[in-house]
């Protein structure tokens, strides 16, 4: 077995952290481009639409991130499409991270007084063009701060697709503690990897948050 | 023929029945105001007028057009018939002069210069030209209300419908909205109110209808109906505001 230094495990956790990286942009844009479509459909679509939109959200927010990586992987498999750990892992995530992002928009646009609805109407515009200028507007605002603190959720979700053999940050690490075995040292990186990632973000909700709620409305 | 013509209009939230039958003729260029108690039905007459609320038997015809029962799309109705709110309903994220523009822009495709030029005659109207691009959180509650005026006038409506417009209004903001809707009706604006300032509907309207408990109890011109009441009803309740 060969030595490892220091910098060979900090530079092979480096390499791996860019596809966790990677995975996390991609898990995000897929979600909120499905999110976002589910939102309108729950807020704007017939009833059985709804109730599906709703019936979605519930279960993926109902089970485990584990099982929705699982079933996109080797329910593929069994399916009879042979799908790569990268393509399963973006699914799931993707749709993981669209059912929350639905809900917590739904929340948004909710939050938005039924006074501007009723404004927009009296004033002639459809129900797409008040959610387009009148309504997403104004949830937009208030979406920001969930929005960025739930990516930081998103980033340490994509550490469950080491289950299904994506090298990511979280699996480079065990295999790398396979070879140097120095647990210690090499998930206490991991563990700092995903912090530099995830600080920044979660102090930004946080000053977005204030700056919203606490310059008072205007 | 009357340019609002009300039939038989009845509603009912529920086992609650709110409207029992109302009918009501308006002429062009008439001010009519609402009185009445609270939870008489009012509001919701005003929001069966412009279809915020769907009203479950009647009909209602605007100069000799139906309506009511889905005759009408959201977009031509706000071009017949337009509402101001108690709270004024602006729109927080866009100036004076988008909210004003919106509609016209989006709804009837008024190219954006000529909508602009619409807006500002109206912005003007209602003495707000001056604020044209300050956002409504800028605004006092007077300011804002004259916007929303000229928000709903910029769809050059037939009819224009105001439900308690001043009353969110600190006392000494209420006069100036009062003003322009003074105004409006000089120039021959058709104004259906509900309204609690009984001096206003005194001396602007032609009008004054009574509504008790989902009827229209008692109407006639300002000074009779105020001074003369004839149902008990009427006296207490105009007892009851003095
Ligand atoms: N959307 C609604 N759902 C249920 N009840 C309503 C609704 N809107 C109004 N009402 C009821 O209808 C009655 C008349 O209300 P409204 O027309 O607002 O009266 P007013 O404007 O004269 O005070 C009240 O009892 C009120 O509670
Ligand atoms: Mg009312």
């Amino acid at each position: 077995m060969t030595d490892f230094t220091l910098w060979d495990i900090v530079r092979n956790l480096l390499l791996a952290g860019r596809w966790t990286v990677v995975l996390s942009l991609i898990a995000f844009a897929g979600g909120a481009f499905v999110g976002l479509m589910l939102t309108l459909l729950r807020m704007g679509g017939l009833w059985p639409i709804r109730w599906l939109v709703r019936l979605y959200v519930d279960l993926f927010q109902g089970t485990p991130l584990l099982m929705q990586l699982f079933l996109a992987y080797f329910g593929a498999a069994v399916l009879g499409f042979d799908i790569s750990a990268w393509t399963a892992a973006s699914v799931a995530l993707t749709l993981f991270t669209s059912a929350f992002l639905c809900d917590i928009w739904r929340g948004c646009v909710e939050a938005v007084p039924s006074g501007q609805w009723q404004a927009a109407r009296v004033l002639g515009l459809n129900y797409l063009q008040s959610m387009r200028h009148v309504i997403l507007p104004q949830a937009l605002r208030l979406a920001v701060p969930p929005t960025v603190g739930f990516s930081v959720q998103v980033i340490k979700g994509t550490a469950l697709a080491s289950v299904i053999g994506f090298v990511e940050l979280t699996k480079a690490g065990t295999m790398l503690n396979n070879a140097a075995f120095a647990p210690f040292t090499i998930f206490a990186l991991v563990a700092l990897g995903y912090f530099i990632l995830c600080y920044p973000l979660s102090r930004y909700a946080r000053y977005l948050e204030r700056k919203l709620y606490g310059a008072g409305s205007r | 023929m009357a340019l609002v013509v009300v039939n038989d209009l009845h509603k009912s939230f529920g086992d609650l029945e709110v409207l029992k039958g109302i009918d009501l003729e308006i002429e062009a260029g008439e001010v009519v105001s609402i009185i009445g108690r609270s939870g008489s039905g009012k509001s919701t007459f005003l929001r069966c007028l412009n279809q915020l609320e769907h009203h479950d038997w009647g009909t209602i015809h605007l100069a000799d057009q139906r309506l009511d029962g889905g005759a009408m799309s959201p977009g031509e109705l706000s071009q017949n018939v337009g509402m101001v709110f108690q709270s004024f309903n602006l729109f927080p994220h866009k100036t004076v002069i988008e909210n004003v523009m919106l509609a016209p822009v989006v709804v009837k495709q008024t190219p954006r210069a000529e909508a602009r030029q619409v807006a500002e005659q109206m912005l003007d109207k209602v003495g707000m030209l001056e604020k044209i691009d300050a956002y409504p959180g800028q605004l006092s509650g007077g300011q804002q209300q004259r916007v929303a005026i000229a928000r709903a006038l910029a769809m050059q409506p037939k009819v224009l419908l105001c439900d308690e417009v001043t009353s969110a209004l600190d006392p000494e903001l209420v006069g100036e909205v009062l003003h322009v809707l003074e105004s409006l009706a000089a120039e021959g604006m058709t104004l259906i109110l509900v309204t609690h300032e009984m001096k206003f509907a005194r001396d602007v309207s032609h009008r004054v209808v009574f509504m008790h408990h989902g009827h229209i109890h008692e109407a006639g011109d300002p000074q009779t109906l105020f001074t003369q009441p004839k149902t008990s009803e009427l006296s207490q309740f105009i007892a009851s505001i003095l």
